[in-house]
């Protein structure tokens, strides 16, 4: 008789948390695995979104690969923002990071003054920076200019369009720096004493005091860094067609990437094969290998150690 | 190393010299470091600053390299505010954001509380499910759900693509929720169901008031990313102009006024301002949910 209350006990409870779960579930088979599965199928199809699909077996992955001119450029612009873009963040979040903790006067009104970018909506912020930046009447080549300095197109010249969203990206430091705070502020004190009883200098403390204590942190920003230039989107967009001057209910026709696809990331493919070009089977070629490169940097992520998932009971 | 940095104040002991040159260092560090401060917060408030007074000028200024209004044109804001579509997209935001922000949170809070508070098979499993599905770009799936709202139901050109996804949880809110459930010790829990509160009541009466600060986190975080989203009404709303939210009818501004940048940069503003006035009342908790992010381990 035990056994059999217990067991009913059991069922109850695994109902009650399929219960509690059960938003998750749905959303999880109807919003992730499903489509998914069906990015997996349509890959292997030609469709264009109005004819039936039809099997086409690997074409177009090799399209993509050898062909679709827009990947490589895409890839290679991704490469770039993940080696120039998130090192400066990771180091300028730091350096602003140790700059905020040694500020002892005025500390609320820097904080957030340092933070309040990052709240900025990416598209005003990214309007923003193409006013500030824009060659003509722009406010920042003008105070380069009344000092001499040279005046780059920024977001229309294709070598400067990448450090132009560089710049974009470091005035919304806000995130990484509150994260660098919260993690200085954690390092023991006793162990800056203790250096400082031995004699190093500040350089010293730095490099064997702070750095190993925070680099857990480093580590979480670099890879998060890298998820987030995986799904970098909306401004590389609208800086590119801000510069390019087509914008507005024509964006259909927009060629992602001005100038000269110097602005191409990888989401913007999925756009273009997907919703302009109408070669769904392509656009999910690419929706899966950004699938797998997230996927890559989050299992890392979750492999560290200390892990970024608390631990339970 | 605290001491050194603050500011110095009066030292009664007579001075010697080595204690002077300590002072006269932190002294000059106070001022580095103040120095240095003050040039960040110039490279981070400037762009505000610009963006503001361009908003304020006439046509003909904005024409121009000039930095500062003259005359000051308040009347660009009346101007955007009447541009056709712009409450609508103003509304279309805030239906969004609010709906959006209503409905994950209502949907994520069990889930989150099961996740840390259930012992069940495949938790782990549903967990790390979790944190995949948080990392993904929504570009992976767009054009299936795209397919799926456009031919299956019929809605796109409306918000319910964009709304409807958010009654089913969201993986960030329920991570976020779940991190911060987790610290809440288990003798709450357990007092609350020996007392012979079902799990619903216990969640609701006991758990939830002490969870307050990580819902206004995840709520904030949640009306900032619906606010903000610009991909999800590209693909689902950008064939009807009057289903466009702020941040996806903002650019369409630049193509109206092509010449001039006033009116973008008033218009800009108007984007930026909920946001920052929402900051400004919820402060704490915002900086609070940033650093729940995963940070704490």
């Amino acid at each position: 008789m035990n056994t059999v209350t217990l067991r009913a006990k059991r069922r109850r409870s695994a109902l009650v948390t399929l219960g509690f779960l059960a938003p998750w579930i749905i959303g999880f088979s109807v919003f992730f695995a499903y489509p998914l599965i069906s990015t997996v199928y349509f890959s292997f199809m030609h469709f264009d979104g109005f004819r039936p699909p039809a099997w086409n077996g690997g074409r177009n992955w090799s399209y993509v690969f050898t062909q679709y001119p827009l990947f490589w450029p895409a890839l290679r612009n991704t490469l770039w923002l993940v080696l120039v873009m998130v090192s400066t963040r990771v180091v300028f979040g730091l350096g602003v990071g140790l700059l905020i903790t040694r500020i002892r006067t005025g500390t609320g009104f820097f904080r957030t003054a340092f933070y309040l970018p990052y709240l900025a909506p990416p598209v005003a912020a990214t309007m923003a920076f193409a006013f500030l930046l824009n060659p003509g009447t722009g406010p920042v080549n003008h105070l380069l200019g009344s000092v001499g300095l040279p005046q780059p197109g920024w977001f229309s010249d294709p070598s400067w369009s990448k450090p132009a969203l560089t710049l974009l990206a470091l005035w919304g430091i806000g995130d990484l720096m509150v994260i660098f705070m919260a993690a200085l502020l954690d390092v023991p004190k006793d162990q800056y004493e203790a250096a400082e009883l031995d004699g190093a200098g500040p350089w010293q403390r730095f490099r064997y005091v702070t750095l190993p204590n925070i680099s857990p942190i480093v580590m979480f920003a670099v890879v998060t860094g890298v998820i987030q230039t995986m799904q970098y989107y909306t401004q590389p967009i609208v800086a590119g067609k801000v510069a390019s001057g087509i914008i507005g209910n024509s964006g259909q026709q927009f060629e992602p990437g001005y100038p000269q696809q110097s602005t191409l990331t990888l989401p913007q493919l999925v756009y273009n094969l997907g919703f302009q070009r109408f070669d769904t089977g392509s656009a999910c070629v690419i929706a899966l290998i950004l699938f797998a490169l997230a996927m890559a940097f989050t299992a890392l992520l979750m492999r560290r150690r200390g892990g970024l998932i608390q631990a339970g009971d | 190393m605290t001491d050194v940095l603050t500011p110095p104040t009066t030292v009664s002991r007579p001075v010697t010299d080595p204690a002077r040159a300590v002072r006269r260092k932190a002294v000059l560090r106070w001022i580095a470091v103040h120095a240095l401060g003050i040039a960040a917060a110039l490279f981070f408030v400037l762009p505000f600053v610009f963006v503001a007074l361009t908003s304020l000028m006439s046509d003909n200024q904005a024409l121009t390299r000039a930095l500062w209004p003259h005359p000051f044109v308040w009347h660009n804001y009346v101007t955007v505010f009447r541009t056709p579509g712009f409450l609508t997209w103003w509304k279309n935001s805030l239906i969004y954001a609010g709906a959006g922000t209503v409905l994950t949170v209502c949907s994520s809070i069990p889930v989150a509380y099961a996740l840390a508070k259930f012992r069940f098979r495949g938790r782990n499993l549903s967990l790390m499910l979790v944190v995949a599905t948080m990392m993904l770009p929504p570009q992976v799936i767009v054009v299936p759900m795209y397919l799926f709202w456009a031919n299956q139901l019929h809605l796109t050109g409306t918000l319910w693509p964009l709304i409807i996804p958010m009654a089913f949880g969201d993986a960030f809110t329920i991570f976020l929720l779940r991190q911060f459930l987790v610290t809440i010790p288990n003798e709450y829990v357990d007092a609350a169901r020996v007392d012979g509160c079902g799990e619903l009541r216990t969640l609701l009466r006991v758990v939830l008031p002490m969870a307050k600060p990580a819902v206004a986190a995840v709520a904030l975080f949640q009306f900032f990313y619906c606010w903000n989203d610009y991909f999800g009404p590209q693909i689902y709303a950008s064939e009807n102009p009057a289903a466009w939210t702020l941040s996806y009818g903002l650019e369409s501004f630049k193509g109206a006024h092509q010449t001039s940048w006033n009116l973008t940069m008033a218009a800009t503003m108007l984007v930026m301002a909920p946001v920052i006035i929402v900051f400004f009342f919820a402060q704490k908790a915002f900086v609070e949910g940033v650093t729940l992010t995963g940070v704490k381990g």
